[in-house]
C-alpha cells in the first residue's frame, strides 16, 4: 500500500484519464477496504484526524455531497459543505475567488462540482491543495466512474471483455464520459444508446458503438448502466416527451430478457421509475444501484485517503 | 504636426500598383512626396530602413474598442495606440458598445475621443439595427453623415432575413457595405466551441459550422438577389469559404475577412479549459484552418481582421461557460500573419495585401497604397525579428491571448499616420 499511497499525496482527481489502470486497481482495492468500515458498529477509523475537507457545490446533489461528507467523517477528516445554487457569477463573487478564499483557510483538499466543464480544473491550478472533480458539466464525473467500476468489479471479478451498454442522455452525461474512459481502459466493449439528439455530434470520437435500439443496446449486455433524463431536455426540443422517450429508450422487464441471465443493472441517480427505467427492473433482483450508493462512500473514502496523505498515519 | 521624413533603402511594397522594391520614401506635408532610388531632402528626419519593409499602413476592418461603456476592458485612446504599436494605420470599431453606435451621437462621441489619440486612425462602424437587436433599421443616413464607414450588428448576426435584407438595399443608398456575422444564434445557444470530436469528448457546449455556413450561404444569396455588397466577418469555416468561392466565381460582390487564430491554432486547445481560447466564432478543425489559408492564398478570403476583443483579465477568468468570448489580436496580427508566408503560403506582397490595400478598397478607406500623392499612412516592419508574445508588454489594456510565451517572427517598427510618426519604440 505504502508505494500506491505516495502516488497519490497531494494530487488532483480531475478526470479518469489522470489515473493509470495501476493506479485505479490502487483506488479499488483501498475502496475494498474501507468498505468493511462501514459494517462495522463504530463506522469511523482515525486515519484523516486534522484534516479538512470543503466541499464546494454549485449544483444541486444528494448522493454525491452526502457521500463525500460520510466518507470524510468516517474517516475522521473534518468536513464542510458550501452549496450555493446559482453560478459564482450571478452570486457577485467569482468562482476564482471563492476557490481562493476557500484555499485561504488552508483545507486539504476541495471537492468541487460545477455546471461548467472545466471549473475544477481551473481549481485545481490555483488552489494549493488537492481538488477532486465531483462532476463538471458533461465533462467529467471520475469518482462516479471508479465506483461504478468498483461495483462491477465486485460482482464479475474484472471488467475486461465485458459488454457494456449505456442508456439515455450521453450527450449532456458527464456519467457517461467518464464511465466509457474507465471501462475502456480495462477492456471492456461500450455500446451507448440515445435518440440522436441526445449523442454527441462527432460520438464517434468517443470510441463506442452506437445504437438508437434499447433491444439492440440490451442484447447479451453484461452490464446495463441507464442514465437519468431531465424534463429540461424536452424543453430544448430534444425530443417530444417523456412518454415518448420512455416508450423507445424505458429499461422495461421485457427489454431485460434479451440480456445476458447475469446482467448488472446500474443507474448513478437519481432514478425517474417508468421513464428510463421501470420500477420492477430498479427494484429487481439485476439491479445493483444501492450497491452503487454504498460503494459510492467506500470509493470516496478511498480517494480521500489516498490524495490526503492518509498515509502517514 | 506634419513632419518631412525620408524613409532611405527600404523593400517597398504596394501590391496596388504590384510595387516590391527597394526604394526611398519622402513624406511630406501628410501625404507621400517622392518615391524613388537616392532621395534626398534638406531636413527632412531620416529613417534608414535597409532589411525592413516599408508598407502602406495596416487597415484592420474588425476591432472592438469597448467605448463608451466598457473602458474597463479597452478604449478608444488605448485601442488605437495597440493598433499604430501593431502597424495598423487605421481600425473599424464595431458598434457593440454601451450604448450601442446606433446613432449619429455615439457616432460623433467616438470620433472625437478618436481625434484626440495620436494613434491609428479610428473610422466607427454603425450598428444594422437599433440596440442591435436585429428588428428595425438604425438611423443609416444619421450615421454615415456623422462618420461611420460600414454597417455590422457584430457579436450578433441579423436573424431576420426580411430585416438583413432591408438593410442591405437601404445601406446602398449610402454607399455602405453590411457586414455580417454570420452565425445562426439558434444552432449556437449556449455553445462555447467547435461542435464536433473535441467537443464530444469535452463535454463542452458545441457551436456547429453549420450554424456559420448556412447564414453565409443565406446573406450571399441576399446579396446575389439584390445585387448589392456583402462583406462575411471573421469567417471560419471550410464551408463559408467554399460559398464565397463559389459566389465570387459567380460574380456576387461579396468579400470577407479572417482572423489570425482561424489560421493559427485549432479547437484542440479547449482541452486546456482556458477561456483565452473562447472566442466567436470558435476556433475550427484542422480542415477548416486549411479552408481558411487557402481561401487567404487563391484570393476567396480578400483580407486579414483581428476581431480584436479586449476583456479584462479577471472576466477571462471565469468559468468557461460564462467567460467572454473573444481575444486581443492588433499587436500579435502581423507576427501570425507572417508565419503564412514562412510556410511558402503567399508572398509578402500578398500579405501586404491582405493587411492593406484590400481591406482599404473594401470600405472606400483611404490608404493602402504608396505612391505619389497617397495619405502617408505607412508602416515599417521587420519581417525577421524573433519576438517573444508578453501580455505584459501590449500596450492594449486587453491583455487576453492565447498567444502568450509564443515566439513569433516579424515585428512592426515604426508607423505613420498622416505624416507623423506615431509608434517608433527603437528610434529608427
Amino acid at each position: 500500500m505504502d508505494t500506491v499511497e505516495k502516488k497519490f499525496r497531494g494530487r488532483h482527481l480531475l478526470k479518469i484519464s489522470d489515473l493509470t489502470a495501476d493506479e485505479i486497481m490502487g483506488l479499488l482495492n483501498t475502496a475494498y477496504k474501507f468498505k468493511d468500515v462501514s459494517e462495522r458498529e463504530i463506522k469511523k477509523v482515525p486515519t484523516l484526524r486534522g484534516k479538512t475537507i470543503v466541499s464546494l457545490f454549485y449544483e444541486a446533489s444528494t448522493r454525491t455531497r452526502t457521500s463525500f461528507e460520510i466518507a470524510g467523517k468516517r474517516l475522521s477528516a473534518d468536513v464542510i459543505n458550501i452549496s450555493t445554487s446559482s453560478s459564482s457569477v450571478t452570486k457577485g463573487e467569482t468562482f476564482k475567488d471563492t476557490v481562493l478564499n476557500i484555499a485561504a483557510m488552508k483545507p486539504d483538499a476541495i471537492v468541487v462540482r460545477h455546471p461548467s466543464p472545466g471549473a475544477p480544473a481551473y481549481a485545481a491550478r490555483i488552489a494549493g491543495c488537492s481538488v477532486i472533480n465531483g462532476g463538471d458539466g458533461a465533462n467529467a464525473h471520475p469518482t462516479q466512474a471508479l465506483l461504478d467500476l468498483m461495483t462491477i468489479h465486485e460482482k464479475k471479478g474484472g471488467v475486461e471483455d465485458l459488454k457494456v451498454a449505456i442508456v439515455g442522455d450521453i450527450l449532456h452525461s458527464r456519467v457517461a464520459r467518464s464511465n466509457i474512459n474507465a471501462l475502456k481502459m480495462f477492456g471492456a466493449e461500450v455500446t451507448v444508446c440515445a435518440p440522436p439528439t441526445l449523442l454527441p455530434h462527432g460520438v464517434g470520437a468517443l470510441g463506442v458503438k452506437v445504437t438508437h435500439n434499447i433491444h439492440e443496446a440490451v442484447a447479451d449486455k453484461d452490464v446495463v448502466m441507464m442514465l437519468r433524463i431531465q424534463t429540461e431536455r424536452m424543453q430544448q426540443g430534444l425530443f417530444p416527451s417523456l412518454r415518448e422517450y420512455s416508450e423507445h429508450f424505458c429499461l422495461s422487464a421485457k427489454v431485460l430478457k434479451s440480456a445476458r441471465p447475469d446482467v448488472l443493472i446500474m443507474h448513478p441517480g437519481p432514478i425517474n421509475r417508468g421513464v428510463e427505467i421501470a420500477s420492477d427492473v430498479a427494484d429487481g433482483p439485476y439491479s445493483l444501484i444501492l450497491s452503487q450508493v454504498t460503494h459510492g462512500v467506500a470509493m470516496r473514502m478511498a480517494v480521500l485517503y489516498l490524495l490526503c496523505g492518509g498515509a502517514e498515519s | 504636426m506634419s513632419e518631412t521624413i525620408l524613409i532611405k533603402n527600404g523593400r517597398v511594397i504596394d501590391p496596388s500598383r504590384g510595387v516590391d522594391g527597394v526604394q526611398d520614401v519622402l513624406v511630406k506635408d501628410g501625404a507621400v512626396a517622392a518615391m524613388g532610388k537616392d532621395l534626398a531632402a534638406t531636413g527632412a528626419k531620416i529613417i534608414e530602413a535597409k532589411g525592413l519593409v516599408v508598407s502602406p499602413g495596416f487597415i484592420d476592418l474588425h476591432v472592438h474598442l469597448r467605448e463608451p461603456g466598457f473602458e474597463y476592458k479597452e478604449t478608444i485612446a488605448t485601442g488605437s495606440m495597440a493598433a499604430a504599436a501593431g502597424g495598423f494605420t487605421a481600425v473599424c470599431c464595431m458598434a457593440n458598445t454601451k450604448p450601442v453606435n446606433d446613432n449619429a451621437s455615439v457616432t460623433r462621441f467616438i470620433l472625437e475621443k478618436a481625434a484626440a489619440v495620436n494613434g491609428a486612425r479610428v473610422y466607427p462602424i454603425g450598428a444594422i439595427t437599433k440596440g442591435l437587436k436585429g428588428e428595425e433599421l438604425a438611423e443609416i443616413g444619421e450615421m454615415k453623415k456623422a462618420g461611420v464607414v460600414a454597417l455590422s450588428d457584430d457579436g450578433r448576426c441579423v436573424m431576420d432575413a426580411r430585416v438583413l435584407r432591408h438593410a442591405m438595399d437601404y445601406a446602398a443608398m449610402f454607399g455602405l457595405t453590411i457586414v455580417e456575422h454570420c452565425e445562426d444564434e439558434h444552432l449556437v445557444k449556449g455553445g462555447v466551441m467547435n461542435e464536433g470530436e473535441t467537443s464530444a469528448r469535452l463535454g463542452i457546449k458545441g457551436m456547429p459550422a453549420i450554424a456559420e455556413n448556412v447564414i453565409a450561404r443565406r446573406d450571399i444569396d441576399i446579396a446575389a438577389y439584390l445585387k448589392r455588397p456583402v462583406h462575411i466577418a471573421h469567417i471560419s469555416t471550410r464551408g463559408a469559404v467554399e460559398s464565397v468561392r463559389a459566389a465570387k466565381a459567380a460574380g456576387t460582390a461579396v468579400t470577407c475577412e479572417a482572423a489570425p487564430h482561424h489560421f493559427t491554432i485549432t479547437e484542440k486547445n479547449l482541452e486546456s479549459f482556458d477561456a483565452n481560447y473562447k472566442m466567436n466564432p470558435p476556433l475550427r478543425t484542422e480542415d477548416d484552418l486549411a479552408a481558411v489559408k487557402e481561401g487567404l492564398r487563391d484570393g476567396t478570403i480578400d483580407c486579414i481582421a483581428t476581431d480584436h476583443a479586449p476583456h479584462a483579465k479577471w472576466e477571462k477568468e471565469l468559468e468557461i461557460d460564462h467567460a467572454p468570448y473573444g481575444i486581443v489580436g492588433l499587436e500579435t496580427a502581423l507576427g501570425l500573419s507572417m508565419q503564412l508566408v514562412r510556410d511558402g503560403v503567399f508572398g509578402l506582397p500578398r500579405l501586404v495585401e491582405l493587411l492593406s490595400t484590400n481591406p482599404a478598397r473594401i470600405f472606400g478607406l483611404p490608404g493602402g497604397m504608396l505612391k505619389e500623392g497617397a495619405v502617408a499612412d505607412i508602416c515599417i516592419f521587420d519581417p525577421e525579428k524573433k519576438w517573444t508574445v508578453d501580455p505584459a508588454e501590449f500596450v492594449s489594456a486587453g491583455k487576453n491571448t492565447p498567444f502568450a510565451g509564443w515566439e513569433l517572427s516579424g515585428k512592426n517598427c515604426l508607423t505613420i499616420v498622416g505624416g507623423r510618426i506615431v509608434y517608433n519604440p527603437s528610434n529608427l
